[in-house]
């Protein structure tokens, strides 16, 4: 190969190299210049994000962000979107544990049936059953009740969960089935002292899943709290933006502690997160 | 041994064909086998009861009030008007409006914001400088809500002081600025490029997971017998992405049926319906203005465009590519 040659083609590689630098910065750019936005005006006041709305604060006023953090209301909602997301992810990874146990290591009957059944609950999305669901929990009683919420949000996490951890239990080996067996262990025995811990990381990756949907749920807490002591970080954004509508420079304040947490979360849970997601689509 | 039922497998074929000399069997054995049922049942009763109460019961009640005219108080409904909610619907422009957004969506969804997450998807997998740090940067705000997300782009998008006219006045482009999420022109295109910002990330993590799981070894061999780097691309990693694009396309599509939070914030549907999806036109009426009838036959009829979808897709596009968690056709062989 001639030097020429070898030279143009290391041009064109870095010319492409370059080019793509500065797609890849662009569309940086375009993600990250509306969280910035929220950050920096947040410790604006409303005037100065129409005078000044690229540079930073001057003055800095940081009682948008001292004002939510020191009130109540804020606090209650993180509480509340906590609780109601941990309790979820009890109730739906117990269930879909003992579901896909049986799904994975047991013969029976009417099996493929009942699985198909669950895995076609993917198709029901939350928002089409959302009015029914509304009535049926009105009529049993649990509006303003947290359990209105919970319920029903593991109810529809079933689906996934019961998918995932099921191929997760069929990777166990039957000789460790058979020994445990041997050595006079129950089903039960099984299940719980080895199955379990055997499966913690598809424990984590289905629990990780479940806290992340019940986080952000909006519908359904929408319209099952009427009680702002119940309402959940979407709902307490939602509320505020419209209360100080006028007032920009609060509400960017405002949702960005709301986003805090679920950042946090996923920088701390990002290979579970992303490993579950990736596995639940190519599952379901 | 093994009781009978924690064999798995191997006794498919005794539960298939129950004359075998298994029916026959000892007393013990038989026991044994009762035990087994007796755990299939308690661990799998919770789970179904669960499912069937929250999930089944809604949507045959669905069923059934899509059937009255019902403010959904007091009991039960009374007043049968048999398929009117469903015939109403089908003559109402919104409601016709919204197929129409909502297919606009779709499209624009698989013609761009897909396109965009698997070449950025191609690049991140490519060595490159700051490679993890963007495609941490680009999944961050699908992990926000859509709450947060929508209640951020109100602000940008507003039309006085909104950052994204600022921005367009600070480079000379005043004649760009619009109203954005104010004008019905330029409402549903606003929704959509914040559907961009928020989704194509989730995909783009989709692409790259689907990308890593192609042996390295074919492109080294597809460059050695000369391929450029489009050429293995379009030969090679394309074809061997199919499954995943197709799965990709499938949330999209069904995301886009089902399309309400980020709506609901944005616009509340608005100007004059100009951004109304099924689920907002559901939510008015079955929540603002107690018509819950009619809301629930919306709500049926996007049940049955996801289900009708969900199984055509399975049928004749992912056919070859999943075991079939929907189906499990392969399991029932």
């Amino acid at each position: 190969m001639s030097v020429h040659r070898t030279q143009a083609r290391r041009q064109g590689a870095l010319l492409r190299s370059v080019s793509l630098q500065t797609l890849v910065a662009v569309l940086g750019a375009f993600v990250v210049v509306p969280l910035l936005f929220a950050l920096v005006g947040g410790f604006k006041d409303t005037s100065q994000l129409s005078t000044n709305p690229f540079g930073l604060p001057s003055p800095w006023v940081p009682e948008n962000y001292t004002d939510v953090l020191a009130s109540g209301s804020f606090w209650r909602q993180i509480l509340n979107s906590v609780f109601i997301a941990l309790a979820t992810t009890l109730v739906v990874v117990g269930l879909a544990a003992m579901a896909a146990f049986v799904f994975a290591r047991f013969a029976f009957r009417g099996r493929e049936a009942l699985y198909t059944l669950f895995t076609v609950g993917l198709m029901f999305p939350f928002t089409v059953a959302i009015l029914p669901l509304f009535v049926l929990v009105r009529a049993i009683g649990l509006l303003d009740n947290p359990l209105g919420v919970i319920l029903p949000q593991a109810a529809f996490g079933l689906p996934m969960t019961i998918i995932i951890l099921r191929s997760f239990f069929r990777t166990i080996p039957r000789e460790v089935e058979e020994a445990a067996t041997i050595d006079g262990c129950s089903a039960f025995g099984f299940f719980w002292r080895i199955l379990l811990p055997m499966a913690r990381p598809a424990l984590a990756t289905v629990s990780v899943l479940a806290i992340v949907a019940s986080w952000n749920n909006f519908f359904l807490p929408l319209v099952i709290f009427t009680d702002p002591n119940w309402w959940t970080v979407p709902l307490g954004v939602q509320q505020f933006s419209g209360q100080y509508a006028s007032e920009t420079a609060k509400v960017l304040a405002y949702i960005v502690l709301a986003m805090v947490p679920a950042l946090a979360f996923y920088s701390v849970a990002e290979r579970q997160l992303i490993g579950g997601l990736t596995a639940g689509a190519t599952k379901g | 041994m093994t009781p009978p039922a924690l064999t798995g497998e191997r006794s498919e074929r005794h539960a298939a064909h129950p004359r075998t000399p298994r029916a026959q069997a000892p007393p013990e054995a038989r026991r044994r086998r009762f035990r087994g049922l007796v755990t299939i049942t308690l661990f799998l009763l919770p789970a179904l009861v669960l499912f069937g109460l929250l999930v089944l019961v809604p949507i045959a009640v669905a069923g059934y009030t899509s059937l009255f005219k019902w403010n959904g108080l007091g009991g039960l409904p009374t007043e049968f008007i048999g398929l009117d909610n469903f015939t109403r619907m089908f003559g109402d422009e919104v409601f016709l409006g919204d197929l129409w957004r909502g297919l606009v969506l779709i499209v624009l969804s698989i013609a761009i914001q897909l396109p965009l997450a698997l070449g950025i998807a191609m690049l991140l997998n490519q060595r490159m400088r700051g490679r993890a740090v963007y495609r941490m940067l680009f999944f961050a705000p699908y992990m926000l809500s859509e709450v947060i997300t929508g209640v951020l782009f109100t602000m940008i998008l507003s039309p006085d002081q909104g950052l994204a006219n600022q921005i367009l006045g600070a480079l000379g482009l005043e004649a760009l600025e619009s109203e954005w999420l104010g004008d019905p022109s330029t409402v549903l295109m606003s929704v959509f490029i914040v559907m961009t910002w928020k989704y194509f990330g989730f995909h783009m993590i989709l692409y790259l997971a689907g990308r890593q799981g192609i042996p390295q070894e074919l492109g080294e061999a597809a460059s050695i017998d000369g391929a450029t780097a489009w050429e293995q691309f379009r030969y090679i990693t394309l074809p061997l992405l199919g499954p995943t694009i197709r799965i990709s396309v499938f949330l999209s599509v069904i995301g886009a049926i089902q399309l309400f939070d980020l709506v609901w914030v944005l616009t509340a549907g608005g100007p004059v319906h100009s951004s109304e999806t099924m689920a907002v036109t559901m939510f008015q009426f079955g929540f603002k203005r107690s018509q819950v009838g009619y809301g629930t036959a919306i709500s049926v009829v996007m049940f049955l465009i996801s289900l009708v979808f969900a199984l055509g897709y399975q049928r004749y596009v992912m056919r070859r590519d999943t075991e079939g968690a929907i189906t499990t056709m392969r399991d029932q062989r």
